[in-house]
């Protein structure tokens, strides 16, 4: 009988407590500086102290194998992971995906585009399919352990950084590494290593993840809550825990529910790279209204509530058009950009949308990706979902996600019904960025990677749905309930499921209220009926 | 005739406590539910379950006091009279000069119609309620036990219905408060506990 006292009082209690904790702004702040986090370890390495590391270097390659006459195991371990490889066999399907065999409705895809594209690979020379996977020397050591802020690939290099000044783009000078300082200044990674690839994935900053770019290399608690400078100040490595260079948490392996909840030395499976191996899966303290919160936990994942909106800071690419490719002006290319300086048409990419602060898509999921693969028929008449997302409302290890829906027009096949790779750049006649000829483009990319083509293409609307899970929001931001308990709510395009206040029973509700309005109704006349006969009598 | 407390201090207590929680329960569950918005949905959501528990703890004690005073004897139902009740409220309450058929008695205060309304109150409306209303509430508790989770469209399926079948109650009841001569005089006995009985 106490229960309902006990849980008031505590929820009151709560209630002032949370509201003391916003007053007097307590956070998990870290000293300013350097970054925190349960992964900063401070280095009993002096690196600048190496004869190894005194040079001078020639190339990237050079300097690995310096790093590797001490770490001797580096590149094999390095050699195993999906940095390296960008190939993922699906252990269920078996289908082969990662970054070297999926077609994506950004850039397209890697075959035949390799010098561009391998800029963000993680070792050296990755200029076309005869790459050595087993070269150690190849592996780049550096792009991810510079700790100067001054080693950057160069674009168009296939991974190698400018070892003479160079211009990109042209007319804008780069300016060569000083491989020895880059060499003795090794350390952990950090925002900027990782964020030079993720932060600027799909061809520029923000472009493709909405919920990765640069302004987490100094973000505000408000923005991440956890990277905050102001907040948790973590880097990245702090959550995607890295055992022998194999990095936890990859989009080809999606982790949609962690039941482990939080892992301790002799409990889970020792990565942090989900929200429940730090919070567990009972994360809301206090009373009633946050055991009613940790009861949604086994069918809405954290970010759902918890990244309210993506793409805070930065707009990101929300629509990717191929089919306009290719308009000259004057005989040129040209760009147009809209008032925030983004690109809205570039003669080399086609048509564009942006969006900032954007409501996430809202999908049942359990963890399972499909993609759609070059070999793979598609169907014409409708939107081509670049992956599909596996789970359902019946399915106990789905969970409601949030997601990035990024719209794309691109070429297919239209005889064979197949998605199309796209040759764009290269310095042969055939790439698209060269001479905006698709014909020739997509008949080089269809013949290089021995796909059946049969020489006729159009252009078809896609959409790829990336899980949202970074720039979390502190918890005073995250959702409130009728935000997906409402009829018109976030989750009113939400397949499935009974979601109270969102979903009707039909036929109840007409019967229901037609009871009590016929009652009302019926009342109304009996009251009607009895004023009218005993005025009659009064008057009588 | 003579008039005498028929409602207990502790009957007037649990109606008119039960009265404002039911109303409560009613607003904060058709919040819920979606059918209105005036009241924020988070707050309307936990205010149910508060309002719920409070009305099982009256309902547990109610249910006490009825069993040891012997006085649920007062709802079983009778079809004597029945007929007479029911063709006053049709025909006989438009004349003045005609009065209730039913004479009150301390061991039998409802009248036939009365008994009937609030034994369905207390038997099926209620107990649908509160049954579809707990399992809402603990429905992994249940699926761990049974091995399987209860559908929640079907719960709230029942849970709703029996919300309707509540809000029509309420109307008709109110209404039917209001329908003594003087219009007051049932309200009154609510309040007061007095009523004129024939023993």
């Amino acid at each position: 009988m106490s229960t309902s006292r006990d849980r008031r009082r505590s929820w009151i209690l709560g209630l002032l407590l949370t509201l003391s904790m916003i007053a007097t702004g307590t956070s998990y702040a870290a000293g300013p500086g350097k970054e925190a986090g349960p992964s900063r370890q401070v280095s009993t390495a002096d690196h600048t102290k190496f004869k190894e590391l005194q040079g001078p270097f020639a190339s990237g390659p050079e300097v690995t194998k310096a790093c590797l006459s001490c770490h001797t195991e580096a590149s094999k371990q390095v050699h195993k992971s999906l940095h390296w490889t960008w190939d993922y066999t699906n252990p269920t399907t078996g289908r082969k995906l990662g970054k070297k065999n999926v077609i994506n409705n950004f850039c397209g895809s890697l075959a035949t585009n390799e010098p561009r594209c391998t800029s963000c690979h993680i070792g050296f020379g990755w200029k076309d399919d005869k790459f050595d996977f087993a070269s150690e020397a190849n592996v780049d050591c550096l792009v991810c352990h510079d700790t100067t802020k001054t080693y950057r690939k160069f674009p168009t290099d296939a991974g190698h950084p400018a070892y003479v000044p160079k211009e990109f783009p042209k007319g804008k000078p780069w300016p060569a590494v000083d491989l020895v300082k880059v060499a003795q200044g090794v350390g952990q990674t950090s925002r900027d290593t990782c964020g030079a690839c993720h932060f600027l994935g799909g061809g520029g900053d923000a472009v493709k993840h909405g919920d990765l770019d640069t302004s987490l290399k100094a973000p505000s608690r408000d923005l991440d809550v956890h990277m905050g400078k102001d907040g948790a100040n973590f880097s990245c490595a702090t959550c995607h825990t890295t055992r022998a260079h194999i990095t936890a948490g990859s989009r080809f392996a999606t982790k949609a529910t962690d039941t482990d909840g939080i892992d301790v030395p002799g409990r889970g499976d020792g990565n942090r790279a989900t929200c429940e191996s730090c919070h567990g899966v009972t994360p809301h303290k206090g009373g009633a209204q946050a055991q009613k919160m940790n009861r949604h936990t086994d069918r809405v994942a954290c970010s759902t509530c918890h990244v309210p909106e993506f793409a805070r800071a930065k707009p990101t690419k929300t629509l990717w058009d191929w089919s306009t490719a290719g308009k000259l002006e004057d005989g040129k290319p040209f760009v147009v950009a809209d008032a925030h300086g983004e690109a809205t048409y570039d003669t080399m990419k086609g048509n564009f949308e942006w969006a900032s602060n954007v409501v996430p898509t809202y999908r049942w999921f359990n963890g399972d990706i499909a993609y759609t693969l070059a070999d793979q028929k598609i169907d014409d008449t409708k939107v081509v979902s670049i992956n599909t997302l596996g789970g359902s409302a019946d399915d106990p290890k789905s969970r409601i996600w949030p997601f990035k829906a990024m719209r794309g027009k691109q070429p297919y096949d239209t005889e064979n019904k197949t998605l199309l790779m796209n040759h764009v750049f290269g310095k042969d006649d055939s790439a698209f960025w060269g001479n905006f000829d698709w014909g020739k483009a997509l008949a080089f990319a269809a013949k290089a990677t021995n796909a059946v083509y049969s020489g006729k293409y159009g252009f078809v609307e896609s959409v790829y749905y990336w899980p949202i899970t970074h720039m979390v929001a502190p918890k005073e931001k995250a959702l409130a309930c009728v935000q997906c308990h409402a009829a018109k709510g976030r989750l009113k395009d939400l397949p499935g499921g009974y979601i109270p206040g969102r979903d009707r029973f039909g036929w109840l509700e007409l019967l229901g209220w037609a009871l009590a309005a016929a009652t009302l109704a019926g009342v109304l006349l009996h009251l009607a009926v009895r004023l009218v006969s005993s005025n009659r009598a009064r008057q009588s | 005739m003579s008039t005498a407390v028929v409602f207990s201090r502790f009957e007037r207590f649990w109606h008119w406590t039960q009265a404002v929680l039911v109303l409560g329960l009613g607003v904060t569950g058709f919040t819920v539910h979606g059918s209105i918005s005036f009241l924020d949905w988070g707050m309307a959501a936990n205010t149910h379950t508060a309002l719920a528990w409070a009305l099982m703890i009256l309902w547990a004690f109610a249910i006490f006091w009825h069993l040891i005073t012997g006085e649920w004897r007062q709802y079983a139902p009778t079809t004597e009279g029945l007929g007479a009740v029911a063709r006053y409220y049709l025909i006989g309450i438009f004349q003045p000069a005609v009065h209730h058929p039913y004479r009150k008695r301390r061991v039998a205060k409802h009248n036939p119609l009365q008994r009937l309304a609030y034994l369905f109150l207390d038997l099926v409306i209620a107990p649908a309620i509160w049954i579809s209303g707990l399992v809402y509430m603990y429905r992994d508790e249940i699926g761990g036990f049974l091995g399987t989770i209860p559908s929640l469209a079907a719960i709230a399926f029942v849970h709703v219905a029996a919300a309707f079948l509540m809000l029509t109650f309420v109307i008709a009841h109110v209404y039917m408060a209001f329908t003594g001569k003087p219009w007051w005089d049932y309200p009154t006995s609510m309040i007061t506990g007095r009523a004129e009985v024939v023993d």
